[in-house]
C-alpha cells in the first residue's frame, strides 16, 4: 500500500481538465459515454451473446427455413413466388433481432433504476437524464446490428437470398428493433416494481406480434378481421421492408414509404418519450 | 485574515415539498473551501434529499442554492463537474470489474482513458483495493464496496465530496477504515460533506455540523460547541427495570440538571456524573445497572427533538 | 388439547426412510405453494395457458393454409392444426416443468434463501424437493387441461385415448422438472440460466414439432431421437389419433426413467448443498 504518494496528487494530480470543460464536453458527448459503459457491460458476456448471435439464426434457418420449408414448399409450392427458405429468411432475421430490443429495452431498464441503479450513478455525473436514455438505446444497437450482419451472412450462406440489396436488410431489422425498443424503454422507465410486466409484455405483444404479424406466412393467409395485428406491428412494417430488400417481393411504392414511415415515427417517439421519462424519473 | 473567500455551497431558504409532504423546509447554510460539513438527523429528515439538491438531480421547490457559485439546476453539468457523490444506495456495475467501474466512470466526465488508468489505479491504491482491481463487484465485502465508491468519486479530483450516510450497515473495523480514508481527502484540502445518523461519526469527522430534523435546522456548531451548549459535561445512565423507570424519576427529579426518560433506562444530566449516582444511591434506589460517559451529540439531539436518533 | 411441537416434530421425522432425506412432510411444502400461487397474479397465470393456443392457431391455422395436410402416425393424412397441436402440448409441459424448476427453483435457493430456512425445521431435502415438483405438476395439470378443451373446441381429436393426453403431459413435466432441479442446483450465475432456455430453443425447433424429422440425414435423426421433447411429442400424437404402438409404451419408458433419474439426483443434490 503506497500511501507514500503526495497526498495532494490524489486530489487535484492535474490532467483533469476545467469542470467547465468537462461539463461542455459531456453536454455533448454524454450520450456517447453511458454507450460506452452499456457496450462494456456487454463484453462481460461476449461468448454467451456471439454464442446466441451465430446460433440462433442457425437454428432457425435449419428449422423453419429448410425443415418447415420442405413442407411448405410441398404442400403450397411457392410463398409470394418464392421458395418458404427465402419467404421466411428475411422474417426471421427481422423477428430475432427485434426479440433482441424486447430484452435490451426492459430488464437492463429496471437494473438500471432499481436492481444496479447505474443510470443513478451516471446522473451523479455531467451527463443528464436524457443522454442516459440515448445512450442506453444506443448501447442496445450495438448488439442489434452485430446480430443483423451475422443473419444476414447466414442467409447468403443459405443461399436464401441472391440480391446485393439484401445487404439493407441489416439497417431495417437494426430501425425494426429500435421502433420497437424506444417506445418499450420509455415504458419500462415507468415501471416501479418487475412485477408480472415484462412477462405480458413478452407473452401479449413480443410472440403474438411475431406469431401473427406476417413472419412465418403472409397477412392475406389470414382472415382480413385479424389483419390489423400487422398493420399495427413494427415487426410486419420491418419484415415486408426486408423482403423487399431480400428478393424483391411486389409490392406497391406507396406502401413502402409507409412501412418506412411508420418505423421512423415510431423510433423517433420512443425516443422522445424514453428521455422524458428519464430525466423525471431520475429527477425525482 | 479578513480576505473574503466565497464559500463552496450556499444555501438559503432551501425548500423542497413533495404534494403535501414537506422534506426540506427552508434551511440556510454556507459551506467554507476545505471544511468537513455534516448533516445530522434521523432517517427521513431531508438529508438525502439536500444532498441530491446541490448535485442538481432534485429540483428544489424553493430558495436559493449555489455551489461554486452556479445553481445546481440552470448548471448541472457544470456544478456535478466539481463534485464527487459517494450515494446511500449503492451503485456499482456489479457486472464489470473493480478496475473498470472506475475508468467508466471517468469516462462520464469525459476524461480521456490515458489519464484514466494511471488514474484508476491511484485511486484503487487510495482505497486499498489494488489486490480487487480484477476481481468482479460481486465478489466484494460491502465496505470495499463504499471504499469503491468513494474512490469512483474521486476519480475527476472533486472539489467537493458528498457523502451520503457512508458507514451505514459497515462492521466497526469497515467503519474505521473508512474514516481514516476521509481523513486524508480532508487533509488533502477536499471539502466533505456528510450525512449521517450515527453520532460518532458525526463527531469523527465533521469540524461543524447541522442537526436537522423534519426538514428543519435545530442547531448548527461543531460537535464539541453543540455539545456544550445543549447537554452536561457527563450523563449518567441508570436501569431500573422497565416497570420502575417511571417510579424513580419522580424521586431524583432534582439530582443534575435534566433528566430524560427512555424505555429502558433513565439518563441524568450531569456535569460530575459519579456525585449524581453517589446521590442516587443516597437516597436508597439501587439501579440494575449504572454507566457514567461523556455527553454525546446523541444527547444533544434527545435535547433538541425529545427523540433518539436511530429508533 | 395441546399440541406437542417436540412431539409432532419427532413423530414427523421419524420414519427416516431415503437416508434421512425424506421427513414424510412434503405437505408443507405444498401449502406453501398454494398460498403463493393464491395470491399470485391471475392474468399472469392465465398467459401462460395463451402461448400454445396462440401458437396453435398461427402455425395452425395460418401456416397451415400453406401446408395443406400432412400424414399422421399410423399413416392417415391429417390436418396441419392437428398435426402440431399435440406437439404444443408436449412442448409446453416442458417449457412449464423446466420454467419452474430452473428460474423460479434458481431464484429461491440463490437470493431469496428459501429452502434453507425449510431445511432449518424439520423438513427433508426430499420434502423440498418433491413439494416443490409437484407443485409445478399443478400448474400443468390446469394448463394441459385447458389446453384439451382448447383442442375439442377446434376439432383436433379423434380418439378417446387423447384423454391421456393430460395424464402424459403430466409425466412428460414431472421429467422435466426432476432434471431441471437436478441441474439447477449446479447453476451459480445467471448465465447459466441462459443456458437453458439455449437448450430448450433448438429441442422445440427439432423434435418433430412443427415437421416430420424425416427432412434430416439419418445421423441428426438419432441425435433428435435422443432427446426426451421428441419422445413425449411422438407419444402425445399417437394418443390424440388413438395411434397406438409398442413405440408408445418406448416413449412411455422414456419419461418412466426420466423421471426416476431427475427426483433422485435432485434430492442428492439438495442434501449435498445444505447438509453438509
Amino acid at each position: 500500500m503506497s500511501d507514500a504518494t503526495d497526498p495532494t496528487r490524489l486530489a487535484y494530480s492535474g490532467g483533469v481538465g476545467s469542470p467547465l470543460e468537462l461539463a461542455a464536453r459531456a453536454r455533448s458527448f454524454g450520450w456517447l459515454r453511458y454507450a460506452e459503459h452499456y457496450v462494456l457491460t456487454m463484453r462481460a458476456f461476449r461468448w454467451p451473446l456471439a454464442l446466441q448471435s451465430f446460433g440462433t439464426p442457425l437454428l432457425y434457418l435449419v428449422a423453419m427455413g429448410v425443415g418447415l420449408g420442405a413442407l411448405v414448399d410441398r404442400g403450397a409450392g411457392t410463398v409470394q413466388g418464392v421458395s418458404y427458405l427465402t419467404f421466411v429468411a428475411p422474417a426471421l432475421m427481422v423477428s430475432t433481432v427485434m426479440m433482441g430490443a424486447a430484452t435490451e429495452t426492459t430488464y437492463p431498464v429496471m437494473s438500471g433504476f432499481k436492481w444496479q441503479r447505474l443510470y443513478y450513478g451516471a446522473s451523479a455525473t455531467p451527463v443528464s437524464p436524457g443522454q442516459i436514455a440515448v445512450g442506453h438505446l444506443l448501447g442496445a444497437c450495438v448488439r442489434f446490428v452485430i446480430q443483423a450482419v451475422v443473419f444476414w451472412a447466414l442467409i447468403m450462406a443459405f443461399g436464401a437470398s441472391h440480391s446485393p440489396w439484401s445487404v439493407l436488410t441489416i439497417p431495417i431489422a437494426v430501425l425494426g428493433a429500435l421502433a420497437f425498443g424506444a417506445p418499450l424503454q420509455a415504458y419500462a422507465g415507468t415501471l416501479r416494481d418487475e412485477g408480472t410486466a415484462f412477462n405480458f409484455v413478452n407473452r401479449f405483444i413480443v410472440m403474438p406480434m411475431t406469431l401473427f404479424a406476417g413472419t412465418f406466412f403472409p397477412l392475406t393467409s389470414m382472415p382480413v378481421y385479424l389483419r390489423w395485428i400487422g398493420w399495427v406491428s413494427p415487426m410486419w412494417h420491418a419484415t415486408q421492408l426486408a423482403r423487399r430488400a431480400s428478393f424483391g417481393m411486389p409490392e406497391p411504392w406507396w406502401l413502402t414509404v409507409v412501412h418506412v414511415l411508420f418505423l421512423v415515427v415510431l423510433a423517433v417517439a420512443g425516443v422522445t418519450l424514453a428521455r422524458r421519462v428519464y430525466t423525471r424519473r431520475l429527477g425525482e | 485574515m479578513s480576505r473574503y473567500v466565497p464559500p463552496v455551497i450556499r444555501a438559503e431558504g432551501l425548500l423542497k415539498t413533495y404534494r403535501d409532504v414537506v422534506a426540506v423546509d427552508g434551511i440556510d447554510f454556507e459551506v467554507p473551501a476545505g471544511e468537513s460539513f455534516g448533516l445530522l438527523g434521523p432517517n427521513g429528515a431531508g438529508k438525502s434529499t439536500t444532498m441530491r439538491m446541490i448535485g442538481g438531480t432534485l429540483t428544489r421547490s424553493g430558495g436559493v442554492l449555489e455551489v461554486m457559485g452556479l445553481d445546481p439546476e440552470t448548471h448541472g453539468p457544470e456544478v456535478r463537474a466539481h463534485l464527487g457523490v459517494v450515494p446511500q444506495e449503492g451503485n456499482l456495475d456489479e457486472e464489470l470489474r473493480v478496475r473498470d467501474n472506475i475508468i467508466i466512470y471517468g469516462r462520464y466526465f469525459g476524461l480521456p482513458r490515458s489519464y484514466l488508468r494511471p488514474k484508476a489505479q491511484e485511486l484503487l491504491e487510495f482505497a486499498q483495493l489494488t489486490d480487487k482491481a480484477d476481481s468482479k463487484v460481486m465478489e466484494l465485502s460491502g465496505g470495499m464496496k463504499r471504499r469503491l465508491t468513494i474512490a469512483r468519486a474521486l476519480v475527476n479530483q472533486p472539489r467537493i465530496l458528498l457523502l451520503d450516510e457512508p458507514t451505514t450497515g459497515l462492521d466497526p473495523q469497515a467503519r474505521h477504515i473508512l474514516w481514516d480514508r476521509l481523513f486524508r481527502l480532508k487533509e488533502q484540502g477536499v471539502t466533505l460533506i456528510v450525512t449521517t445518523h450515527f453520532m460518532d461519526e458525526a463527531e469523527q469527522l465533521c469540524d461543524r455540523l447541522i442537526v436537522v430534523d423534519h426538514g428543519r435546522i435545530m442547531a448548527e456548531g461543531s460537535p464539541a460547541s453543540l455539545i456544550r451548549e445543549y447537554s452536561t459535561r457527563e450523563v449518567l445512565e441508570m436501569r431500573f427495570g422497565a416497570d420502575r423507570n417511571a417510579v424513580v424519576v419522580d424521586a431524583i427529579r432534582d439530582i443534575g440538571e435534566r433528566h430524560e426518560l427512555l424505555p429502558d433506562r433513565v439518563l441524568l444530566y450531569a456535569d460530575n456524573g459519579e456525585a449524581a449516582l453517589d446521590e442516587v444511591t443516597r437516597r436508597g434506589l439501587r439501579p440494575h445497572t449504572s454507566l457514567v460517559r461523556r455527553s454525546s451529540l446523541e444527547d444533544v439531539f434527545l435535547r433538541l427533538t425529545g427523540r433518539s436518533l436511530i429508533e | 388439547m395441546v399440541v406437542d411441537a417436540h412431539e409432532v416434530a419427532s413423530r414427523r421425522t421419524h420414519p427416516r426412510q431415503f437416508g434421512g432425506l425424506y421427513a414424510g412432510n412434503m405437505r408443507a411444502v405444498l401449502e406453501r405453494g398454494f398460498i403463493v400461487l393464491a395470491k399470485q397474479n391471475w392474468a399472469i397465470v392465465a398467459s401462460g395457458f395463451f402461448e400454445p393456443v396462440f401458437y396453435l392457431l398461427a402455425m395452425g391455422l395460418g401456416l397451415g393454409g400453406l401446408v395443406g395436410t400432412v400424414t399422421g402416425p399410423g399413416g392417415r393424412p391429417i390436418s396441419y392444426a392437428a398435426y402440431i397441436a399435440p406437439a404444443l402440448l408436449a412442448t409446453s409441459a416442458m417449457n412449464g416443468a423446466v420454467y419452474d424448476s430452473t428460474m423460479n427453483v434458481f431464484f429461491k435457493l440463490r437470493y431469496a434463501k428459501l429452502y434453507q430456512a425449510m431445511l432449518q425445521t424439520s423438513l427433508g431435502a426430499l420434502d423440498v424437493a418433491a413439494g416443490e415438483i409437484a407443485m409445478a405438476l399443478v400448474r400443468g395439470l390446469l394448463y394441459a387441461c385447458a389446453f384439451m378443451v382448447v383442442m375439442v373446441v377446434m376439432g383436433l381429436v379423434s380418439s378417446w385415448w387423447a384423454v391421456l393426453m393430460v395424464p402424459a403431459a403430466l409425466l412428460v413435466a414431472f421429467g422435466f422438472a426432476g432434471i431441471g432441479m437436478a441441474a439447477t442446483s449446479y447453476m451459480k450465475t445467471f448465465q447459466h440460466l441462459d443456458m437453458v432456455s439455449f437448450l430448450l430453443l433448438p429441442m422445440f425447433l427439432f423434435s418433430s414439432t412443427l415437421y416430420p424429422i424425416a427432412v434430416f440425414p439419418v445421423g441428426v435423426r438419432w441425435l433428435i431421437m435422443a432427446m426426451p421433447l421428441w419422445h413425449g411429442v411422438e407419444m402425445m400424437r399417437q394418443l390424440s389419433v388413438g395411434a397406438l404402438s409398442w413405440a408408445t409404451a418406448g416413449h412411455l419408458l422414456y419419461f418412466v426413467a426420466m423421471s426416476v433419474v431427475g427426483v433422485t439426483v435432485a434430492a442428492r443434490r439438495l442434501r449435498a448443498l445444505f447438509l453438509r
